[in-house]
């Protein structure tokens, strides 16, 4: 309770003596540079993968004749938006994303850069973490966007490549009965998870102290707790928001 | 002037410092001096308020600091400034952005001026050709005379430094003295020195102050810090062969 109400408080300071409003947009676009194109790689190479081997798995499983073909891409396609996009991307942008910034703020900490700033009457929390936490909530939605997209058509390839069903019935099937609610619940979970990452992230790195050793314990507590707070929201936002 | 109250400060059950109070004068080189682990930086940094004091004051003009308003400390704070042990330059910005950064941020200066005054400051700490260069590329001498340049580039009142000689060879640790030195008698500035090293207290201490775990045992300057009868100062002052010698 101790940490959960240090860390309220570490939110809260952000949004006091801050500086001019101009300021913060470059911080912004930088940062947003820094956790949304920088992502975009990693985001690729494991959205299509991950629909791929989606697309395998289920068509492994569904092997009734009573079940059409089509089924497979209904499957890959809820499987995607309602989890795979935004859930385990978090995971992969926690990876990468959380542990950049945990180790950003540790080593500004350690070689006291945040004091330089305290100093300069500089209110170090709203200047170096609001950004980040801004540019994640931006960005990351826009991530799962295009890994469900990517998930999606790596799936479509692999269909065409394997020839486990046919590029029309792969079509039909992600049109098949869609919900556009389950794409506004992906983008909540995705504006959460942003918030999660970012946040939790800035945390465990603004309160390093100590050395290089304490920096990469930083940085790794910041991918653990995230993960496990990802996966809480997670199930909290699918009882609120689909039960 | 800054004034110091009766500062007290606890870390756990370890009282770092215990009751300590000074008077560190305008235009005049303030030395802290004291053996490692006797509360020094952790004196400077209750001075600055980047740790707050479990008891006492610290008045800057008269303007108290440690339980003033949050946005008087702002407005004292950007009267500050302040060189770091490690110099602490923002590694993703080049010398010219450190230099800049204060003017960026807490002035609306027009980009020329600041461009000027940056200029002016890395001529007069010595680094005229250095602006591109990132902190990754310079020696420590320079990086603590870029975190100069950075600490007066706002004109500041008053001048923080903390252990500005550390990691430093005899030659370049006199070349940073004179350097604060010159900039305290120029621009009439309240200047505070953390330091243990003798070489600094014998060139710039115009007022020095010992502490000794965590007292204030002795204060007085750099003309008559040997002839003080302070056991503790003479054995931090006389630790090493060259000064035994000279006593």
């Amino acid at each position: 309770m101790k940490k959960l109400g240090k860390f309220l408080i570490f939110i809260g300071t952000m949004f006091v003596r801050r500086e001019s409003f101009g300021s913060y947009i470059s911080l912004t676009i930088d940062e947003c540079i820094k956790v949304g194109y920088n992502s975009l790689f990693i985001v690729t190479i494991v959205s299509v993968f991950m629909g791929a081997v989606t697309t395998i798995q289920t068509a492994y499983n569904l092997v009734s004749p009573f079940i059409p073909d089509y089924v497979i891409s209904l499957v890959v396609r809820d499987m995607t938006v309602l989890e795979l996009a935004p859930t385990i991307m978090a995971i992969v942008y926690a990876g990468k994303v959380g542990s950049n910034i945990a180790g950003e703020l540790g080593s500004m900490r350690i070689t006291e850069q945040i004091d330089a700033l305290e100093v300069m009457g500089i209110n170090s929390t709203s200047y170096l973490v609001l950004p980040k936490i801004i540019a994640s909530m931006l960005m990351y939605p826009m991530l799962v966007v295009l890994s469900a997209f990517l998930s999606i058509y790596g799936g479509y390839l692999i269909s065409l490549a394997t020839g486990i069903i046919s590029g029309h019935d792969y079509i039909y099937g992600i049109r098949y009965e869609f919900i556009e609610f389950n794409v506004t619940f992906a983008l909540i979970k995705a504006f959460v998870f942003a918030f999660l990452v970012a946040s939790i992230s800035a945390y465990k790195g603004y309160f390093t102290s100590g050395g290089a050793l304490e920096v990469g314990k930083a940085s790794t507590a910041a991918v653990t707790n995230s993960c496990i707070a990802i996966l809480l929201a997670d199930y909290l936002l699918a009882q609120l928001l689909l039960s | 002037m800054i004034e110091v109250k009766d500062i007290y400060k606890q870390f756990g059950d370890k009282t770092v410092l215990k009751g300590i109070s000074a008077v560190f004068e305008k235009g005049k080189t303030n030395l802290i001096i004291g053996s490692s682990g006797t509360g020094k930086s952790v004196l400077l940094k209750n001075i600055v308020g980047l740790i707050q004091p479990d008891q006492g004051d610290v008045l800057y003009d008269g303007r108290d600091f440690t339980h003033g308003d949050k946005e008087l400390q702002t407005e004292i704070r950007r009267e500050i400034g302040m060189l770091f042990q490690g110099s602490a330059l923002f590694d993703s910005k080049n010398v010219e952005e450190n230099i800049m950064f204060p003017l960026n941020i807490l002035t609306t200066m027009p980009q020329d001026e600041k461009l000027d005054r940056v200029n002016f400051c890395l001529q007069r700490v010595g680094l005229d050709n250095a602006n591109k260069k990132m902190p990754s590329e310079i020696s420590g001498g320079m990086k603590k005379r870029v975190g100069i340049a950075r600490a007066i580039v706002n004109k500041p009142n008053y001048l923080f430094c903390d252990e500005p000689n550390s990691g430093l060879d005899p030659q370049t640790s006199i070349t940073i003295d004179e350097l604060i030195a010159e900039i305290t008698h120029e621009y009439e500035i309240t200047t505070v020195v953390v330091t243990h090293d003798m070489n600094s207290v014998m060139e710039i201490g115009q007022k020095v102050i010992f502490l000794s775990e965590g007292y204030k045992l002795w204060e007085g300057s750099n003309e008559n810090i040997t002839k003080s009868d302070v056991k503790a100062l003479n054995d931090f002052v006389f630790a090493n062969r060259m000064m035994k010698q000279i006593k």
